[in-house]
């Protein structure tokens, strides 16, 4: 069983974002990047997967820039067997996305592709959906744990209120929550080995899809700021606020 | 022009995120319609028709909708879509999940999360877990829109939609429903309670959120969590309010023992009346909080709870 993860490389989560003064987006110059946290999940599951016998290959694709090489490098090392980089330096909307990864899993045939439910940066939660639409399979959203029942998966999905269990189809869509794993760290040998690894370069147009933006972003702004309010000096007077402010009582 | 609303609801009850997610529709202007898809839900497509702004409530009443599989609601939305211009559904776990599927079929973007309508085509949506928010105009002919239900007031009551059944979808079988595992609860739900009570790391135990359930029990509150403590094992991550949890609006707000991280206040700043209770002067919770008490939590708590009682709560 063959598993593609599709990974994407964006502003590392403890970074304080700055929008530009422009309003023309959030500043990325000289900001550290990494992999999405939801795509590294993505990637540790599959590995486990591996680990565990189900599965014999792992996959790791990046679409974006010439720097998401890194990206894929870091996902070789934590045990995918190889990379593709899609390389463009537009910025890419998922349902575009979805299209080039269709694309690919119609060339490399895997049985399932595991994704991370968003990304830190746009906060999308699409891509997932969008391919198992594309591909005519079914998804497990959101998942917090990915088991085989004969030759279908049994996924538990975290939804409002608690807990899911579907039934699905193989192949199928996965995305991942944050409960799913814990994702490792690569030990210095992987990283090595992971320098001799295959990573394919390719373009969009390499897999026949020309990437028309359907959206247009007119500016990009900071959120209003929420002004600190004042300190109490006990319980009491706490409650007597609560009670003026007409909150409580 | 015509909107779709697709309705959130548990088949015996709508849920309040439909009234607001109808908000966001009047404001993108023409005829609503609402789409309840379940089974046995009448009375859910009762309360459908009596929100304001509401033309017409379609009903798809049919026993592979009872419970919300991706694949079929996607199918039968899709079917639907000639007749509108844009599709619109809450941003809950039901709605994030079929909605890109049905974007995807119809070959269009998905524009997620919306807190703001400019016009009908332009909206404002948060990214970088809130802490920036990006205005965006969509090319497409038929738009394709989740709602954060917590930006939008829920429309008031008094409509008369006609109610219209209609038939159901396809069912691809590409998956199936085992079983659902909800937390119960007497408490309302963190994302529809007037008042949040939430505890963090400071908690230091599970045991510990005890002491917050009493003070939610006298204040009709639901309770929640940080991540740090849905991390540390003290609550189950259904509690967890935050970017990667549950954004939450709530009338008050009140935040135990939480430092109050970047992924913590994307989940709560829209609060109307933020309080903090942290031993911690430094901590960034007190720069968004109105009401801040710097002192031990495991005396705050139990002195709030009697000066609530104190009050005949």
């Amino acid at each position: 069983m063959k598993v593609i993860v599709p990974i994407k490389r964006v502003v590392d989560y403890n970074v304080k974002i700055r929008v530009k003064s422009d309003q023309a987006g959030v500043d990325l110059a000289n900001v550290k990047m990494s992999m999405n946290p939801f795509d590294e999940i993505a990637i540790e599951e599959a590995v486990r997967l591996k680990e565990a016998g189900k599965v014999t290959e792992v996959i790791a694709v990046s679409i974006g820039a010439a720097q998401a090489t890194e990206t894929i490098r870091t996902a070789l090392a934590m045990g995918a067997d190889r990379g593709i980089l899609v390389k463009t330096d537009e910025a890419v909307e998922p349902i575009n996305v979805a299209k080039i990864l269709k694309a690919i899993i119609d060339a490399e045939k895997p049985d399932l592709a595991i994704l991370g439910k968003q990304a830190i940066d746009d906060d999308c939660n699409q891509t997932g959906q969008m391919l198992a639409a594309l591909l005519g399979w079914p998804q497990g959203t959101f998942a917090s744990k990915v088991e085989f029942d004969g030759d279908k998966l049994l996924l538990t999905r975290e939804i409002d209120g608690g807990l899911q269990t579907l039934k699905l189809n193989i192949p199928a869509v996965i995305t991942t929550d944050l409960r799913l794993n814990e994702p490792r760290y690569a030990s210095l040998p992987n990283i090595m080995k992971a320098k001799k690894k295959p990573i394919d370069e390719k373009t969009p147009e390499d897999f026949g899809v020309t990437i028309k933006n359907h959206l247009e972003v007119l500016k990009v702004t900071e959120p209003p700021v929420r002004s600190a309010g004042i300190k109490v000096e006990s319980v009491e007077q706490l409650v007597a606020k609560l009670k003026e402010a007409g909150v409580i009582g | 022009m015509t909107t779709l609303v697709i309705a959130e609801h548990n088949t015996v009850k709508l849920n309040d995120a439909t009234a607001k997610t109808v908000t966001a529709a009047v404001k993108i202007g023409g005829d609503v319609h609402v789409l309840v898809i379940g089974s046995g839900v009448d009375a859910v497509a009762e309360a459908a028709s009596k929100i304001d702004g509401v033309a017409k409530v379609i009903v798809a009443d049919d026993a592979i909708y009872a419970q919300p599989l991706a694949e079929n609601f996607a199918a039968l939305v899709v079917g639907l879509a000639g007749s509108y211009d844009a599709i619109v559904s809450p941003a809950t776990t039901i709605g994030k999940n079929f909605m890109p599927r049905v974007a995807a079929l119809l070959d269009v973007a998905q524009i997620s999360e919306i807190q703001g309508v400019v016009s009908a085509d332009t909206f404002e949506r948060p990214i970088y877990a809130g802490n920036a928010v990006q205005t965006v105009k969509s090319t497409d002919a038929k738009k394709v829109i989740t709602v954060r239900t917590t930006a939008f007031a829920a429309a008031s009551q008094g409509g008369s939609a006609a109610i219209e059944k209609i038939a159901a979808g396809d069912q691809p079988g590409l998956s199936e429903w085992v079983s659902e595992n909800l937390t119960k609860s007497d408490r309302p739900e963190l994302t529809s309670a007037k008042i949040i009570i939430s505890g963090g790391r400071g908690m230091q135990s599970g045991d510990n959120f005890h002491m917050l359930d009493s003070i939610a029990d006298k204040l009709g509150a639901a309770v929640g969590a940080s991540r740090a403590a849905v991390d540390a094992g003290f609550v189950p991550n259904d509690y967890q309010v935050g970017q990667t949890g549950k954004v939450v609006a709530p009338e008050l707000y009140i935040a135990v023992g939480i430092s109050g991280a970047i992924q913590h206040l994307a989940g709560m700043k829209d609060s109307k009346v933020i309080v903090a209770i942290n031993k911690d002067e430094e901590a960034p919770i007190f720069q968004v909080a109105d009401f801040g008490l710097v002192a031990d939590l495991f005396t705050a708590v139990p002195e709030l709870d009697a000066e609530l009682g104190k009050l005949g709560l």
